[in-house]
């Protein structure tokens, strides 16, 4: 088999580690102004991702790095192409991974709001504009004979971009709620089952028509996996089905991984959808960059497969453990505790 | 509109994100080692103040990790927003670098930080030690990968040219990371960024201890910030040289650029000035004080030496080497003289006299000393944070800007690198965008960074109170945020 379509895959899987991980703590930042009533339920919720959101983050520079070392036509056409989006999604993670270390240091209520409301934001614009960009990526983009965009942002916000946008904003603000649910208790935890389960008919709705609608694109061109989109795309739509029913039963465990089955077979999908593109132009489809023509040569491919199949288990392994170690749940007594201790 | 050059705007962004990025880099390789050290001394000791010093510092090395992260990705995605064409060139063999320092150590880094930062409750105490020590491993592993894959502007190895030419394709990988230039750069980066932070430790020691607080802790702090910066420096000088001299085997060009240097000279001639007058352009001298021998013996350890001047290599550059090129720079290949000139000089002259404080420093604080430093030495004292800091950032100001006009070095030139699809508007939004948020970020981490050190460690406990680390688990709580 071609190393380019192993990576193909491997870049891939990348994308659905940061976007299951990330996904869950885009969406604990978004419900704030939902859940955190007060205080406490406020640091509650944040405390839920503390140990592991910037882990989480690692995923998209790792996925970022990986993309430029294995197709570094792609990385250059996308990352120049889509410049304003991707500047609005730094800022946004800036904003964002800063306020989690700033709120806490000083004990003034405006201070603290501030920061909430750069959580709030920093978490929404990227699960905002990441689908917008994935969306953008699977239906195509106008690409010269350079394989340079020759858009805008405007280019970019059209309707099924937006679509899919919209599409991850509520896939993710679900499954941070599912995670709320699972790692919280009392008021806060009740009040994120009830938030589940508004969620749960408008995500449904936009998910299933960002299905039909990635399939009738693909459908439209060379897309041999599209059995396999259709697949996958099937097992999305059960695994949303059935964590929202775990979520009605109330076994958060259960809500929160079919929660991340979700997001990872929906990705796969898109991706498997795109295949054997990886940036379809919409100008020429001569212009288009595809796995074989934007990929790296077969020895660097060699030595990174290499060092994927060494150092991504060994990954997996620790940050599973790292969920491990945090496994109890953040409760409202630890909370008091902890600030009594401090103020 | 020159203001929205695309080509300039997208190197002030690089100048200013790198810069600024590189403040918080340092802290983070030579902090968590010290932090790492104090535990340890805590973990074989027990004794209290080790663990009050772990924390206090550990509590400045945290402020800051975060900074170095967020920074950290704009840095990688503007080789694509804004240097795509060099990224399409280069990026088979400068990708790896990046795409290895992902997968081995910054995984690694990010997640074993968190583990330190919220287990202290939930580890047993060595293998929460053993978290921040892999800590201190992935963060020097991650800076040697991307040293490399900087090493590979400055000194493209490794790599052949694609049959048509449109690329550079790797070649050998295991050149590519063993680089002359990123087995020297590796330990000048490391041990400067070891007394920058020896630096830090010695100015917030010696606020305490002009005000008399917390004197017992931060004695040791001062002792151990200061030998530091000492023997960093005399460590900073030694692999300075040695990466001078790959320099110029390497990139003749920015060594005569570091001296001004027009005409070839050799032996008593090629002097090193340690300053200079100049016209403003750096093109003639009006009046320098020099050294002789000196740049020779810098730039090939024998006093007979000689050393090659800008004009014959523009001559030889021109002719020769890269006459495909000539054209396009006017036939001058050397970067801008002024920048070069004294950004060598002070990053030598801002470490020097951080070092200098040091040795003073420690000679006023000796065991036997009959008098008590004067109030005005510990003021001094403080300045040697900021000093080490000025000197790695110049330094590296001097590294990049001495490469110039290339992107890599006989490669590509910087003005063929940058995004040909990005409109200057654009660069010039992000610009501005990352200036203004940079700059408040600024205010807020540097306010933080000093309100932590004035607030100083914990107490010691007096008898009555529980030790800290004997605080059950059930009683410590698990959140910091």
């Amino acid at each position: 088999m071609d190393l380019a379509y192993l990576w193909f895959f491997i870049v891939g899987v990348l994308f659905v580690g940061y976007f299951v991980l990330d996904g869950f703590d885009f969406g604990v930042g978004m419900s704030l102004p939902f859940l955190g009533k007060n205080e406490v339920s406020r640091r509650q919720i944040i405390n839920t991702i503390g140990p592991v959101w910037d882990l989480n983050e690692t995923w998209v520079i790792v996925a970022g790095a990986c993309l430029f070392a294995a197709f570094p036509e792609w990385y250059a056409t996308l990352f120049s192409g889509f410049y304003l989006a991707l500047l609005l999604i730094l800022l946004a993670l800036i904003a964002r991974g800063v306020s989690f270390e700033y709120r806490h240091q000083r004990n003034d209520p405006k201070w603290k709001a501030r920061f909430d409301w750069m959580i709030v934001i920093g978490s929404a614009l990227p699960a905002l504009l990441w689908g917008v960009a994935v969306g953008n990526i699977v239906q195509g983009v106008p690409i010269d004979a350079d394989f340079n965009f020759t858009g805008t942002l405007l280019t970019l916000l059209n309707p099924y971009g937006l679509w899919v946008g919209v599409t991850t904003l509520m896939l993710f603000w679900l499954h941070g709620v599912y995670f709320i649910a699972l790692k919280t208790d009392g008021q806060v935890q009740q009040d994120a089952n009830g938030l589940a389960k508004r969620l749960a008919i408008p995500t449904v709705v936009f998910a299933a028509g960002t299905v039909v609608w990635t399939w009738v694109i693909a459908g439209g061109r060379d897309a041999p996996l599209l059995w396999l989109s259709v697949a996958t795309g099937a097992i999305a739509a059960v695994a949303l089905l059935l964590s929202v029913w775990a979520n009605w039963i109330k076994r958060e465990g259960w809500a929160f991984g079919f929660g991340a089955l979700t997001i990872a077979t929906a990705v796969l999908s898109l991706w498997t959808a795109l295949f054997p593109y990886v940036m379809p132009s919409t100008t020429d489809d001569a212009f288009s960059l595809t796995i074989e023509n934007a990929s790296s040569t077969d020895l660097t491919l060699t030595i990174m497969s290499w060092a994927a199949l060494i150092f991504l288990p060994l990954v997996l392994l620790y940050q599973g453990w790292t969920y491990w170690v945090f496994r109890k749940r953040v409760t409202r007594a630890h909370i008091e505790k902890a600030e009594a201790s401090v103020h | 509109m020159e203001f929205l050059d695309p080509l300039l705007l997208a190197r002030w962004q690089f100048g200013l994100t790198t810069l600024y990025h590189f403040i918080f880099v340092p802290l983070t390789l030579g902090m968590s080692l010290f932090v790492a050290i104090f535990q340890s001394a805590w973990y074989r000791t027990a004794d209290v103040k080790y663990l009050l010093l772990t924390r206090f510092f550990g509590k400045i090395f945290l402020i800051n990790f975060a900074m170095g992260i967020v920074t950290g990705i704009v840095q990688e995605f503007q080789f694509g927003m804004n240097w795509s064409s060099y990224s399409r060139f280069v990026g088979d063999v400068f990708g790896a670098p990046l795409a290895f320092e992902g997968l081995m150590a910054f995984f690694f880094e990010a997640t074993f930080i968190g583990l330190w930062i919220f287990g202290w409750d939930k580890l047993p105490k060595g293998l929460h030690l053993a978290t921040i020590w892999i800590t201190v491993v992935g963060t020097w592993l991650s800076a040697y990968f991307i040293l490399a894959a900087n090493a590979f502007m400055q000194n493209p190895v490794g790599y052949q040219m694609a049959q048509d030419g449109g690329r550079a394709e790797m070649a050998d990988f295991v050149a590519v990371l063993t680089n002359p230039v990123a087995l020297t750069q590796f330990p000048h980066t490391i041990i400067s960024a070891i007394m920058f932070s020896g630096g830090v430790m010695v100015a917030a020691a010696a606020w305490h201890l002009a005000r008399k607080q917390n004197v017992e802790v931060m004695r040791p702090a001062l002792k151990l910030g200061l030998w530091s910066v000492v023997i960093a420096f005399v460590g900073v000088a030694v692999s300075g040289d040695q990466l001078g001299l790959v320099m110029v085997e390497t990139q003749p060009m920015k060594m005569a650029a570091a001296e001004a240097l027009f005409n070839s000279a050799c032996g008593a001639d090629a002097s090193f000035s340690l300053f200079s007058i100049g016209t403003p352009d750096g093109t003639s001298e009006i009046w320098s004080l020099r050294v002789p021998y000196l740049l020779a013996f810098l730039s090939t350890h024998t006093l007979n030496g000689c050393v090659e001047g800008i004009n014959d290599l523009n001559l030889a550059y021109t002719t020769e080497i890269f006459p495909q090129f000539a054209d396009q720079v006017d036939g001058n290949f050397a970067p801008i003289l002024w920048v070069t000139y004294w950004s060598f000089r002070w990053m030598m002259g801002f470490g020097g006299i951080a070092a200098l404080i040091a040795v003073v420093g420690l000679w006023v604080t000796r065991k036997n000393a009959k008098r008590e430093p004067a109030p005005w030495m510990w003021k001094v004292a403080i300045w040697q944070a900021p000093l080490a800091l000025l000197g790695i950032l110049v330094g590296w100001i001097f590294t990049e800007m001495g490469r110039q006009p290339w992107i890599v070095f006989g490669l590509m030139l910087t003005e063929d690198g940058v995004s040909p699809n990005v409109p200057g508007w654009n660069v010039l939004v992000s610009l501005v965008a990352f200036t203004l948020i940079y700059l408040i970020l600024a205010v807020v981490e540097f306010g933080l960074i000093f309100k932590a050190v004035k607030k100083g460690p914990d107490p010691l406990p007096g008898p009555d109170d529980p030790h800290p680390s004997d605080m059950s688990v059930e009683d410590t709580p698990s959140t910091v945020y």
